[in-house]
């Protein structure tokens, strides 16, 4: 009696946990309409096509299934001698051609209106790294600001390693989210800094490859506010599977606004670069940088995944040459994973990560880099 | 005289040396088909891992790097290793015998074409056990992943792509060199097996193809040893030129893959039915127009790499205009299914599956020409599912058809009917429980070769590793059915089945180790 029911119970609390994710899961079977007047012709191109598929599949699997049925020898059937007819040859090569016609004309209309990326009013670079997006606003003129940031996977690790419980936008969020205006047209220039990457929304039906030494272009122009995910689609490497595309677009004021404060940001930044730091606030800032940007390689201890990624800790990289170091991280390493970061991140956020590597992980070097120093040997590196 | 006599009658060579030295097109056919079902057993291993780790969401049992190199590993074995080279191993039995001729025509080339394929593979595997693991940039390895940014084992991937195709080239050079020249008196071209046709199409696609990829690969080889720029855009290449050649390698490949199943199923389909192949002159029209459409429409693969609208709009039309061909065909194997006189044993239920389930690859693959619905689908597990119902229910099917259909033939055994039928049921409701559901998966937005998912996907994943495991493991069904045939069974006539029509049915069962030594009497050759 009791083992049986000590069965039953971890019976019943397996299906718990296997059920317990699928609980928040939903049984989504078909492609969104989403919010754009192209995603809406894109989902009736898709529907009107598939209709085609299943009329033609019940037909032809209709005649089958119905031979299957009746025309078997256990039922007595004896076949038939018929072998050829040129007239049902022409018949099922022109109707077939006929339906593909019918279809290609609404396609041809809709992906001329994809294409067609003039007259915007707002024009974003959107550059694939590995392993996040960076979004430039271009300007309008040279006075303002340069509105440019980075959107990297906020999924904390611990959920991907199942330590802690999975939020509902899983592999799904990010720091530093697209902001756009709705009822705008926005252009996307995309292209890469390392490997090709894709750049995808399904609610805006736009999907486009970001590759190195080109630009791509492509626009939306989104019709509700909401906050719209999508991912890579394109294998980019180790991390392609956490690397997620989340755009807010909101009413034109609210944009407005938060260009406007995104600006001001930017001028904070700028002058930051020439503020002395201390070792405790480098530190702190610097241990996030490295647990944004460099931990996936490196990894957590600093031991990295030898001998595609060399480990920090002990490093003669790390403990060496200062200047060298830091110059390592501006230009990064050709023919290896290691990007130039000196465009990636800001002076500070260099600053504050060469000081946290070299006094973690075993380093004590006692060095502290200010942001000043960093932005000359960039300077210097351009 | 009796030293001439001897070497007519002579049967295989004792010992190992046998399967080294053979030149023997029914012993090199049976090496080619047992070397892909260890491939095939490999390349399923590989899924296994993949679809364990996509069971739940969350990072399981692999880091990302070892899931990429699984998912590139899984395409590059089953492709070059386990498809490509069952189908040769079918040529290799069955096309002397089905056109009267003795062997193939350059038995020793053929000989040498299977035995370069052990060690190809070998190179390939090997590179999951070295430092910098195996390659993992997918087996498309799109530059600059796989030039700049590759582990240093790509060179070895290269060489053994390189030995892949050399492979290639050479069994298709035999495969031409015995159809065109080595027909019995009577076997008109217009008489051949579909099965030698469509094979005799695909040898052709081989050898304007395989030298494309032979060049692409020794392109990446320069990109990343010779300091030369084809693919890297920071030294004046261009990245999107690699996917351009490698797709005019790639899709008449896909072609490559099915074409020879058409053969097999054009054969299997009648004799079942006990009914003639319905439009047997429009069959091999069709191939023949798939084939050459299949150098047309290789960047349908690259809706999204920003193609000027003209581009686009033609490769959306040339895509488009493969559905009527391939319609023809599946309308032509209904017509035959049509008041036929029907049985259902192992070879037909595949058949009949491969059918319905081919045809339903073909629908998403008309769904996926239509370019601006490309734009959602690509790169999504809409894809993934697509391209696996016409591998894996297309040509997999096709080959177990192949293997139940000939196997007596082989064997000179009936094999355990029963068994056969559990292994078709067992297959055929595994994968569609596996490949089904990623079709609502890429519709609702899942990326392809991607080792966690969001929670959205939950559900779909876990059925479709369930039905991965399932489809899997009753593969080991077949390896038994397989053995228990070749060790024994009920004796089989040289008809074995009821309907058969061909040359190869009027042979003993087993076939003798030399066949048509003379040519067969004209009178056994039929119009199909």
């Amino acid at each position: 009696m009791l083992p049986k029911a000590k069965l039953w119970l971890s019976l019943t609390s397996a299906a718990t946990i296997l059920f317990s994710t699928q609980i928040q899961a939903a049984w989504e079977l078909n492609m969104p309409r989403g919010v754009t007047q192209i995603s809406r012709d894109t989902y009736d191109l898709h529907m009107q096509i598939l209709w085609w598929c299943v009329a033609i599949g019940v037909v032809v699997f209709g005649v089958m299934l119905w031979s299957i049925i009746n025309h078997r020898k256990s039922k007595g059937a004896v076949s038939a001698a018929f072998h050829e007819s040129t007239k049902v040859e022409i018949l099922w090569t022109v109707v077939p051609f006929a339906i593909l016609i019918i279809m290609a004309i609404p396609a041809t209309r809709v992906l001329t209106e994809a294409y067609d990326s003039s007259e915007s009013e707002i024009d974003i670079q959107v550059t694939g790294y590995q392993w996040r997006w960076e979004y430039r606003y271009l300007r309008q003129n040279n006075d303002e600001e340069e509105v440019s940031f980075y959107s990297i996977l906020s999924t904390p690790r611990e959920q991907i390693d199942n330590q802690l419980p999975k939020d509902e936008t899983y592999l799904l969020d990010v720091d530093n989210p697209l902001v756009i205006p709705i009822n705008t047209k926005v252009r996307f220039l995309v292209t890469s800094n390392d490997v090709i990457h894709a750049w995808w929304v399904p609610d805006f039906a736009v999907k486009r490859d970001a590759i190195p030494g080109f630009i791509n272009e492509t626009w939306t122009i989104v019709e509700e506010p909401g906050i719209y995910r999508g991912q890579c689609t394109e294998l980019c490497g180790i991390e392609h599977g956490f690397m997620p595309v989340v755009v807010h677009a909101v009413e034109r004021e609210e944009y407005d606004a938060w260009y406007a404060a995104k600006q001001e940001e930017a001028r904070v930044a700028r002058e930051m670069t020439n503020n002395v730091v201390t070792l405790s606030e480098s530190l702190e800032a610097g241990e996030q940088v490295y647990n944004t940007t460099c931990i996936a390689c490196h990894q957590p201890n600093g031991a990295g995944l030898p001998p595609a990624f060399p480990a920090l800790a002990g490093s003669s990289v790390v403990n060496g040459d200062l200047e060298a170091n830091i110059n390592l991280l501006i230009n990064g390493v050709p023919g290896t994973a290691m990007a130039a970061f000196g465009r990636q991140l800001t002076p500070v956020q260099l600053a504050a990560v060469v000081t946290y590597i070299r006094n973690s992980f075993g380093n004590a070097t006692g060095d502290l880099v200010q942001p000043a120093e960093v932005n000359t040997l960039i300077q210097a590196a351009q | 005289m009796s030293a001439l006599h001897d070497d007519h009658h002579h049967g295989p060579a004792k010992g190992l040396t046998r399967w080294f030295y053979t030149t023997n097109h029914k012993d090199i056919g049976s090496l080619y088909l047992w070397f892909s079902f260890a491939m095939f057993l490999l390349g399923g291993t590989f899924a296994m891992v993949i679809r364990a780790e996509l069971f739940q969401p969350g990072l399981q049992l692999v880091e990302p790097n070892f899931f990429n190199q699984m998912t590139t590993m899984h395409g590059l074995v089953m492709v070059f290793g386990a498809i490509m080279p069952a189908f040769v191993g079918l040529a290799n039995w069955l096309i002397p015998m089905m056109i009267g001729a003795p062997d193939m025509a350059l038995p020793r080339m053929n000989n040498w074409s299977f035995w370069i394929l052990p060690f190809a593979f070998a190179m390939l595997t090997a590179t999951l056990f070295m430092d910098a693991g195996a390659p993992n940039f997918g087996w498309t390895f799109y530059a600059p992943l796989s030039t700049t940014y590759a582990p240093d084992t790509v060179t070895f991937f290269i060489f053994a792509v390189h030995l892949m195709g050399a492979s290639s080239i050479m069994g298709s050079i035999n495969i031409i060199a015995t159809v065109l020249n080595m027909r019995a008196p009577g076997m008109t071209l217009m008489k051949m097996p579909l099965f030698v046709w469509t094979w005799l199409i695909t040898a052709y696609l081989l050898i304007a193809v395989m030298p494309v990829l032979a060049g692409v690969v020794t392109m990446m080889l320069f990109d990343i040893h010779f300091g030369t720029s084809f693919f890297n855009a920071a030294g004046g290449g261009d990245p999107v030129l690699f996917q351009h050649v490698f797709w005019f390698f790639g899709h008449p490949e896909v072609y490559i893959m099915i074409l020879p199943a058409f053969g097999v199923v054009s054969a299997i389909i009648p004799t079942f039915a006990r009914k003639r192949l319905f439009g047997y002159d429009s069959m091999v029209y069709a191939t023949a127009s798939i084939a050459f459409l299949s150098f047309i429409v290789w960047a349908h693969h690259m809706f999204t790499v920003g193609m000027p609208i003209a581009g686009e709009l033609f490769f959306m039309y040339a895509t488009m205009l493969i559905a009527v061909p391939t319609g023809v065909k599946v309308f032509n194997w209904v017509a035959t299914m049509f008041r036929g006189s029907m049985t259902f044993e192992t070879p037909m239920l595949f058949a009949i599956a491969f059918v319905v389930l081919f045809t339903m690859g073909g629908f998403t693959g008309l769904m996926l020409a239509i370019t601006p619905a490309d734009f959602q689908y690509h790169d999504t597990y809409f894809v993934v599912a697509h391209f696996h119902y016409v591998l894996v229910p297309g040509a997999v099917f096709s080959i177990m058809a192949a293997t139940y259909y000939w196997l007596p033939k082989w064997t000179g055994h009936m094999y355990d009917e029963r068994l056969g039928k559990l292994h078709f049921w067992l297959s055929f409701i595994g994968v569609n429980v596996l490949f089904f559901p990623q079709h609502f998966l890429g519709l609702a937005g899942m990326p392809r070769r991607i080792p966690d998912y969001a929670l959205q996907f939950a559900d779909f994943n876990w059925i479709s590793s369930i039905g991965g495991f399932l489809f899997g493991a009753s593969q080991l069904i077949l390896l038994v059915v397989v053995i228990k045939c070749v060790k024994g069974g009920k004796k089989a006539t040289a008809q074995v089945w009821e309907g058969a029509q061909g040359l190869e049915w009027t042979l003993d069962s087993p076939a003798p180790y030399h066949t048509f030594t003379t040519p067969p009497d004209p009178k056994l050759i039929h119009a199909q």
